[in-house]
């Protein structure tokens, strides 16, 4: 069995078996590949929490028949911890991976844009430093871009005549000038065409500086485009952006 | 292929989780030569387990009766409630025999890529059993992976504005292994959690 050894971050991982694990990972060099970890799930595997979701690890792999196998796993960095202390870092970190998942189709394709942005963006999601939501839609849009599907915020999509234009539709890829609009186009507010142009191309001063409603705008606009392009995202529904409480107040009662 | 009964039942065999085939076959053939008696008694307690058994009303854990062992014993500690993934974790629990509250049985982690939320899970039931006011404690035992780490931090954030006591399973090295093979975020936990020793 040839040996190989690739950066990696952890996707999903199922169940196999009594104490063995499929890991789904993004490699920086080898795209998407699917490995058995054997042993993992029993306490005292040598691999234990290295190939959880989120992780990202430099892996030696034996190229099998159907499955590779992963030999050897030392943690690069484990982003799982950072994001599973907050619920809503969590629930939007779900997305990402899912949403880098069904983006990479093709196992051992190169893919390094995408294994590259999805790094990023879990190391800016672990330590918190910007809004879950900004990530989420800036990630969702790059990603889509690097696999082709770029949404256009300035010309028109249609026939390419220069912006500023009105008009959004997902299925048009973008904003739409007047004579292109399709019906049932939406009309977003410029505020929030100008967040997404920034989200796009990774502006965060500009993104920083707008309001909850534009952000909230712009989360609807992405979530169409997305669906359009992807259809359903299964963790999009089980998104909660709630904040967790700052301090714990004893004694008030209430059920959330 | 075999011929109509055999055949059914290696069928039906190989459909169980962890056998394939060739295992399915190796059993189908052990129970035709086996004694009767021995075929009979298995196939009353197959019967048996979809016919008696059922959740338990208050901690969702598999019972004989609407109310399992646990819920029904008048000596467990009701102010103690342990939170658990699955009912095999109320037995590796009860084993211990370290924990004199009650359980209550979840029935999975959140797991939003595979569909699961808050709301697939038995939180509701939590929060009824709550309502009360007799309990103090709430142990989040869910599993130390992400999906059971998740799930805690879900839950309390719900429990904590409640005035609860929210105490979360210690994680650490494992009994009997190597420092050297513990990975990172482990030996990290261990660190974090460490004890004076004359505790």
């Amino acid at each position: 069995m040839p040996l190989y050894r690739d950066e990696a971050i952890v996707l999903r991982t199922q169940k196999l078996g009594e104490a063995d694990r499929i890991a789904t990972l993004l490699t920086r060099s080898h795209g998407k590949i699917r490995a058995v970890a054997k042993g993992v799930r029993r306490t005292s595997s040598r691999f234990g929490a290295r190939l959880e979701p989120f992780s990202h690890v430099d892996l030696q792999l034996a190229t099998g028949r159907t499955l590779d196998v992963v030999t050897q796993a030392v943690s690069i960095a484990a982003y799982g911890e950072g994001i599973v202390s907050d619920y809503a870092r969590y629930t939007t970190g779900t997305v990402l991976l899912e949403t880098v998942d069904r983006l990479v189709v093709e196992e051992k394709e190169p893919a390094t844009q995408q294994h590259l942005l999805l790094a990023g963006a879990l190391r800016v999601l672990s330590t918190g430093e910007r809004e879950p939501r900004l990530i989420l839609d800036s990630f969702l849009l790059r990603s889509l871009a690097i696999s082709g599907y770029a949404p256009s915020f300035g010309d028109c999509a249609r026939c390419g005549e220069p912006g500023p234009h009105r008009a959004f539709n997902p299925a048009a890829g973008g904003m739409v000038c007047a004579s292109c609009r399709p019906p049932a186009s939406t009309m977003p507010a410029p505020a929030t065409i100008t967040l997404l142009a920034a989200l796009l191309t990774g502006d965060w001063p500009t993104a920083e500086r707008t309001d909850p409603r534009t952000r909230r705008e712009a989360d609807t606009l992405v979530a169409a485009f997305v669906a359009w392009h992807l259809d359903r995202l299964r963790s999009l529904r089980h998104l909660d952006l709630t904040p967790a409480p700052v301090v714990p107040l004893p004694g008030t009662e209430s059920l959330g | 292929m075999y011929e109509g009964a055999v055949q059914d039942l290696i069928d039906e065999l190989g459909r169980l989780p962890g056998v394939g085939p060739k295992s399915a076959q190796r059993i189908a053939f052990h129970l035709l030569a086996a004694d009767e008696t021995d075929v009979r008694r298995l196939a009353h307690v197959l019967v048996q387990v979809k016919e008696k058994v059922k959740f338990c009303e208050i901690c969702g854990n598999v019972s004989e009766e609407t109310q399992c062992r646990i819920c029904r014993d008048p000596r467990r500690d009701l102010a103690l409630i342990c939170v658990v993934e699955e009912a095999k974790d109320v037995v590796a629990i009860e084993r211990t025999r370290e924990f004199r509250g009650r359980y209550h049985v979840l029935g999975g982690a959140i797991s939003p890529i595979e569909g699961i939320g808050p709301d697939e899970l038995r939180i509701r039931e939590l929060m009824q059993r709550l309502a009360s006011g007799e309990v103090t404690e709430i142990i989040l035992a869910t599993d130390p992976n992400l999906e059971g780490e998740a799930t805690a931090t879900y839950l309390s954030r719900l429990l904590r504005p409640m005035g609860l006591r929210v105490t979360r399973l210690a994680s650490g090295l494992p009994v009997g292994g190597d420092l050297e093979y513990a990975d990172e975020v482990t030996l990290g936990r261990a660190f974090e959690g460490r004890r004076s020793i004359d505790d």
